[in-house]
């Protein structure tokens, strides 16, 4: 089986079969006497095949919201569910899309090698291996630099290494946190359209992080909106933009706009609300 | 053709300090009356009689080897294994640090009266005696190296389940690898001096050993052959270790320009 001939299946709602349950997570932080309450109350599904954004203001604990779902951070309340077990550690259902690609990558390592060394853990045979990195690199348009090593390469080309070694993991959903917020305007647009293809033809679920509200609905099938923190869901939008989108078309349409303002009133509307709370 | 115009220059650059170190020593001394200093054309004369036409290279150049690489590779093991496992753990760290200060201030020569009474005069006690110098710059550089293994890397190799050895090696030591190889280098020029040292207390053979004998019997055109040739070694060791350093850190230099040359 390869992973290029998996066709995504559509379903016909999509909140009939949840892959991904996050029930009432909540994360405190404690410390020097004093607790900080980081996260309240999260409580989403993310449906088999979905590809779901979470937008929210700056210091929402977005970043803590995604470690929690990757396993890497205990939740203090609530609980994770992928596919219908208890995440308590990393699962070798999930792959994750750090934002520092930089310091994501191992730099002595050649690109091949990075990408192989997960799948070595997953004691798959030489054989298999080797298969998965090359349709893996060709995925991601770097077929031809295998035996480069990451800091050789651009950021943007950094960063397609780190989505080329989560999708040769073979995971179940794929979970990116602000991937693109330390590359340039250009490279940024290209690795979004990156990320729309792969899920197309890969048909693997995403579940992306970020603070860009145009790149939230511009990806997204659904966006979440987080308020500030203490962080909550405060709405789950569904993108009804058409499924194939590109930069210039998708971007300039009259439903984008709107979309777009609606998220924007809401995250808006979250910092007032917070505002508020800490002067009542 | 241009590398090997490049490597050419590059030895070119390396000996010509050397070479005119060496002209100078011969010039100064050449008519030397001082019993202490005799010219350097005696000396070089002397090299081929008291080392390559005796059993000296054998009976006394390769046991001190020996002994170095014993010692060398003995503290190598030590600090590293110590120094991954301080390194990783902040409660050993705690532990331990005091202990750790109090030993480094202590240098290794006063200790060979202490290691003679355990270990005897063999080559045990100067095998020790290398180790007890040689290893903690090996151990600090190796805890100050695991201490500071990107966090983010951390998460990444938990996130796809890289752990047990494979953790060990293809993110701690890698990643602390900068660091040890750096102690591995104080941690040989120690072991060289200290490889004299412990040849100079209750032994009958070495490199030091035999220094220390032509000194004592007056044999001063021998002793400075005998010094000419530790300070060979001790070249030849750090050409050797240099060597390793560019293949093993291949990665690092390149990373460390690409830094400085800033985004590409």
């Amino acid at each position: 089986m390869s992973i290029m001939s998996e066709t995504r299946t559509q379903t016909a709602d999509p909140r009939t079969e949840a892959l991904l349950d996050v029930r009432g997570v909540r994360k405190v932080y404690e410390g020097h006497g004093r607790s900080v309450e980081a996260v309240r109350d999260l409580t989403f599904t993310v449906a088999r095949g979905e590809l779901v954004c979470v937008v929210g203001p700056s210091g929402a604990g977005k970043t803590t919201l995604l470690k929690c779902i990757a396993g890497l951070l205990a939740p203090t309340g609530g609980e994770v569910v992928l596919e219908g077990t208890a995440v308590d550690g990393p699962s070798p259902g999930m792959a994750v899309v750090f934002q520092e690609y930089g310091r994501s990558l191992f730099p002595w390592m050649s690109v091949r090698k990075n990408v192989e060394l997960p799948l070595k853990q997953k004691k798959l045979p030489r054989a298999r291996r080797a298969e998965l990195v090359h349709q893996a690199l060709d995925a991601v348009g770097l077929g031809d630099v295998q035996s480069a090593y990451p800091w050789q390469l651009s950021g943007g080309m950094q960063q397609r290494v780190a989505i080329a070694r989560a999708i040769a993991y073979e995971p179940h959903i794929l979970l990116m946190d602000e991937p693109f917020a330390a590359v340039d305007a250009q490279t940024r647009a290209d690795l979004e359209d990156l990320v729309r293809s792969l899920w197309h033809r890969l048909g693997v679920t995403t579940l992306f992080v970020t603070h860009d509200i145009d790149e939230a609905v511009y990806l997204g099938q659904r966006v979440l909106v987080l308020s500030a923190a203490p962080t909550v869901v405060l709405d789950d939008i569904a993108i009804d933009l058409p499924d194939e989108r590109d930069q210039l078309t998708t971007r300039s349409s009259a439903r984008f706009a709107e979309l777009r303002a609606q998220v924007f009133a809401q995250i808006q509307r979250a910092k007032k609300h917070h505002a508020g709370a800490d002067h009542p | 053709m241009r590398i090997a115009r490049r490597v050419t220059r590059a030895i070119l650059a390396a000996l010509a300090l050397p070479a005119i170190l060496l002209t100078l020593w011969w010039v100064l001394t050449a008519d030397s009356e001082s019993y202490y200093l005799p010219p350097l054309s005696e000396i070089l004369a002397a090299v081929d009689d008291v080392w390559l036409h005796s059993d000296r290279l054998s009976a006394d150049v390769l046991p001190s080897v020996l002994r170095l690489f014993g010692g060398f590779l003995l503290a190598v093991v030590i600090g590293v294994a110590l120094g991954v496992a301080i390194g990783s753990s902040r409660r050993l760290r705690a532990f331990c640090e005091p202990v750790l200060e109090f030993l480094r201030a202590i240098p290794p020569p006063v200790l060979v009266p202490v290691l003679m009474l355990v270990a005897g005069i063999g080559d045990t006690m100067k095998v020790l005696v290398i180790v007890s110098g040689c290893v903690w710059p090996i151990l600090l550089n190796t805890v100050e190296g695991v201490r500071a293994v990107d966090e983010v890397l951390v998460e990444t190799a938990r996130c796809y389940g890289v752990r047990g050895p494979s953790r060990l090696w293809n993110l701690v030591i890698r990643s602390a690898s900068p660091q040890i190889v750096a102690g591995l280098r104080q941690g040989l020029s120690i072991g060289i001096i200290l490889m004299v040292i412990s040849e100079m207390f209750a032994a009958s053979n070495g490199l030091g050993f035999s220094i220390i004998q032509f000194q004592r019997t007056f044999a001063v055109t021998e002793m400075w052959t005998g010094i000419l040739l530790l300070g060979l070694l001790g070249f030849l060791l750090a050409t050797l270790m240099r060597l390793f350093e560019r293949r093993a850190l291949n990665w690092y230099f390149g990373l460390r320009q690409a830094q400085r040359g800033g985004s590409r």
